[in-house]
């Protein structure tokens, strides 16, 4: 795939990583914020690879699985009820709620479907005008756009049983809770490509002056990420705190102006909570007034459904790099990847589900 | 209350090794099928199909009998007989089809039905001797798509050279089954010195597929409801046995092959290196991805590994035939694009690890479920 | 988050009034709706994330950063050890010790379309 394969070559990525190494004088301890971004460090060894200059905290980046305990129970009630065709992205299906998936609904009869994009939610409430059809709107600025559309198509097209439940979540306020941490240990970013294709570079201005961190804006194949790796050592190697954008064929500083007007029309600010990390103030995105008759949880009416996280659940202290996974009293009894209590053990990519895994590895494995 | 059931074919003679033709299944003309003969209720499936009386004699005689048998059956029997091989041992499967759509680029739920269970014989080190097919019907299901399902079932055996020997038909209530589902079960023969299976796979071997991996899967998923795209692909549906028997005229000491279907390729290494107890390492750049697999998987968020295959293998054997085992299945019709991927080591036992083009390992777990497309 | 990937547009048309493309990302096409990137045009390159095109693919800035990658230690493999050539040749040297050789060197993966 053209623009995509070019960008993995490793015979280039070994010697850019010889680059980084060779210029770092210390170890730095870096975020990626986007859980892609993990998947693609991880998935290439980059960790591995780098880790005489670079350790990667793993950011909260993954929408699926910062979406609230409370939320996800809301999208089971609703997909349960009669009448319902409930559609969502893949991820989401296997997410837990307190005590079951959107799959158990499906299979105690609900019309859960996957779809690709909000569109087709949309598409399948004009094929289907007896039935309520909702989405689940999840998602950073990247999907925003997506779901903002998907709203405003619904509305053009005269639909009335279309309506969204809305969990949206917005990276520079999870930035700024996790410098604000007098504890925290990350000392640079490698902030999300593709929410920048959206937003644009200014957000990340502010954050740069007020806490003295090198933020790099960057992409997710191996030579992205290791020149956003290359940039954000060079910066605070020079002492040079500044912003930087390292994926240029794909962000342009202003982002894509239609979709900001679009988002700033269909969406407000609202504090948000992220699942086993707790509320981070103005942090997610909600249906402006003018939206709100196309809001699930009002139409719905579960907001009445408060779930209380547990407090068991140390995957906040774990995201700014406090305790290893392992750490965590509940690691591997309580919480294990088919019993997650928080965000970082409910992704594959989480930093406690690849501890997980990697504690697999040094255990042996019984001959059957 | 007596069942309606398929016919049967003469007894098969005994043959060890059947002869296998490698046509393309799908140039068969399944669009255009018409009922040879009139039935009552032509246009759709009764209840009455299923019951055994005059309606399942009509549907046996004029739908299943063109369709499956040959020139040879006149037969009508519960159970087929067949002499039993002088050598070797039987191999004995079931496998049951519920893939929606049942049409599809490159196939129908006929030709998985047939390939996939000659599949689960061949990757036994079997050659299939007979198959049987057992159809559950939805009540109302039009005639001409259960014809144009049994013709390509028809084709596919007889592609392969395999008999469709006995069978059964059940109708049950409307909304009680997706229009239909087939039941295949096959024996085989495995012949003497043939020893495969997944337990035997063991340090110094090597790992081989004997293609270009995830067609099926991606084929399947490009006609899926809200997740639909354009692309060329057809499912790599085809019986293996042909491929089978090369392979082990070069390499007698195959130690495992497996048909690597739901789960992919990386399912199959990860439950083969459990039961083995050792550890599998995978040379992810040496797995022959097609660029239109990989494309597919990049927008759903996909891993090509995990994607499912009809009709490709895995096969596992010591490290020394390496050159050898691959130059047989690259000779073969069915093997042109087969690979080395990697091998079996005594590290990590009972894991499955995928090295990187940048060197670097990571565990890959069986996938939990289905595949489906992600945003993140 | 937030899969992003880059295809090619290959048709624009219209659906209910909302503008909408096919993209080809190699043997794979996705209809993929454009109300963010009006100006798209047959030829361009975008990235696209949950069905939509979210911004341009800046071909010229795409050639220069993988250019600069390509320089990018260039100067120390002279110095040092033998690297393989990076635009797709084989390898002719170890690239690194301990980290294992690749077959195929710096070539994509690319097998072509095929049907099979």
């Amino acid at each position: 795939m053209k623009y995509l394969d070019e960008f993995k070559d490793p015979v280039v990525a070994r010697r850019m990583i010889d680059d980084i190494v060779a210029s770092a004088t210390r170890r730095w301890t870096l975020m990626e914020v986007c859980g892609g971004q993990t998947h693609s460090i991880i998935r290439n060894g980059l960790d591995t690879l780098l880790a005489d200059a670079v350790e990667f905290i793993h950011g909260p980046g993954c929408p699926v699985c910062v979406t609230p305990l409370e939320m996800i129970d809301r999208s089971l009630e609703i997909a349960s009820r009669p009448g319902v065709i409930f559609c969502s992205f893949g991820d989401m299906l296997r997410v837990p709620g307190t005590d079951r998936d959107l799959f158990s609904v499906k299979a105690a009869g609900g019309d859960v479907r996957v779809v690709y994009s909000p569109l087709d939610a949309v598409n399948i409430a004009s094929d289907h005008p007896e039935k309520q059809v909702v989405f689940f709107g999840v998602g950073f600025e990247t999907t925003a756009p997506a779901n903002a559309m998907a709203v405003v198509t619904a509305r053009q097209r005269g639909l009335t049983n279309f309506s969204m439940l809305v969990s949206h979540v917005r990276v520079p306020p999870a930035i700024t809770a996790i410098m604000s941490s007098p504890t925290t240990r990350v000392q640079g970013f490698l902030a999300a490509g593709h929410v920048c294709t959206v937003m644009g570079t200014s957000e990340y201005e502010p954050l740069v002056e007020q806490y003295r961190v090198p933020i790099v804006v960057t992409g997710f194949e191996p030579l992205d990420l290791l020149e956003g790796v290359r940039q954000t050592v060079a910066l605070l190697e020079a002492r040079t705190p500044a912003l930087s954008n390292a994926y240029p064929r794909a962000v342009a500083p202003e982002g894509n102006p239609v979709a900001k007007k679009v988002l700033a029309d269909v969406f407000e600010v609202c504090d948000r909570q992220w699942r086993g990390i707790g509320e981070i103030p103005a942090s997610g995105w909600q249906l402006a007034p003018a939206w709100r008759e196309y809001d699930a949880s009002l139409r719905f009416d579960v907001e009445g459904i408060r779930t209380v996280e547990p407090e068991a659940c140390h995957s906040g202290e774990v995201l700014q790099g406090l305790i290893k996974p392992n750490q965590c009293p509940s690691f591997g009894t309580a919480c294990t990847p088919r019993t997650p209590l928080g965000a970082t053990m409910v992704s594959a990519e989480g930093a406690c589900a690849a501890y997980y895994e990697f504690r697999r590895l040094q255990v042996p494995t019984k001959v059957s | 209350m007596s069942e309606p059931d398929l016919p049967v074919a003469p007894v098969l003679p005994n043959v060890p090794v059947l002869p296998t033709v490698d046509v393309d299944t799908a140039s068969v003309d399944i669009e255009s099928w018409t009922c040879p003969v009139p039935l009552r209720h032509q246009d759709r499936i009764v209840l009455g199909h299923g019951g055994g009386g005059v309606l399942s004699g009509e549907l046996i005689e004029h739908l299943f009998l063109p369709a499956l048998g040959d020139a040879t059956n006149a037969e009508m029997r519960d159970a087929a007989v067949l002499d039993a091989p002088a050598g070797g041992r039987l191999a004995f499967t079931t496998d049951s089809y519920v893939v929606s759509p049942l049409f599809f680029p490159g196939g129908s739920i006929g030709d998985l039905a047939v390939n996939g269970t000659i599949n689960d014989l061949a990757t036994s080190g079997a050659q299939p001797l007979a198959l049987s097919a057992g159809f559950i019907l939805e009540e109302g299901l039009e005639t001409s798509v259960l014809g144009r399902v049994a013709t390509a079932m028809g084709a596919a055996a007889r592609a392969a050279g395999v008999r469709i020997v006995t069978g059964d038909t059940k109708v049950v209530d409307r909304g009680k089954a997706d229009q239909l589902f087939v039941n295949t079960a096959g024996i085989g023969v495995v012949p003497d010195g043939v020893d495969i299976r997944p337990t035997r796979a063991t340090p110094g071997d090597v790992v081989l597929v004997s293609g270009f991996v995830g067609e099926h899967g991606v084929a399947i998923l490009s006609l899926r409801e809200g997740i639909e795209f354009g692309t060329t692909l057809t499912s790599d549906t085809a019986p293996l046995h042909g491929l089978v028997l090369a392979l082990l005229a070069a390499v007698p000491d195959v130690h495992v092959l497996r048909d690597p279907t739901r789960g992919g390729v990386a399912g199959t290494l990860c439950e083969i290196a459990e039961v083995a107890g050792v550890g599998i390492e995978l040379e992810e750049s040496a797995v022959p991805v097609p660029e239109a697999v990989a494309a597919a998987c990049a927008f759903l968020g996909l891993d090509p590994l995990h994607v499912a295959n009809e009709g490709k293998m895995v096969a596992i054997l010591p490290g020394v035939h390496a050159d050898a085992a691959l130059a047989a299945l690259q000779a073969h019709p069915l093997g042109t694009h087969a690979a080395i991927i990697g091998s079996v080591t005594d590290e990590h036992p009972g894991l499955l690890v995928a090295r990187s083009p940048l060197g670097a390992g990571r565990v890959v777990s069986r996938p939990l479920g289905e595949q489906l497309p992600r945003i993140c | 988050m937030c899969l992003g990937i880059p295809g090619k547009v290959v048709r624009i048309w219209d659906d209910r009034g909302t503008p909408m493309a096919d993209i080809d990302f190699g043997g794979a096409e996705k209809d993929v709706c454009l109300a963010y990137l009006p100006d798209l045009q047959v030829g361009d390159y975008t990235i696209v994330h949950a069905g939509f095109a979210l911004t341009r693919l800046d071909e010229e800035s795409a050639v220069a950063s993988l250019e600069a990658f390509r320089e990018l230690g260039m100067l120390e493999a002279e110095l040092g050890i033998t690297f393989p050539s990076s635009d797709g040749a084989q390898p002719t040297g170890e690239p690194q010790p301990g980290t294992g050789a690749q077959p195929g060197g710096g070539a994509p993966r690319d097998e072509g379309a095929q049907t099979a």
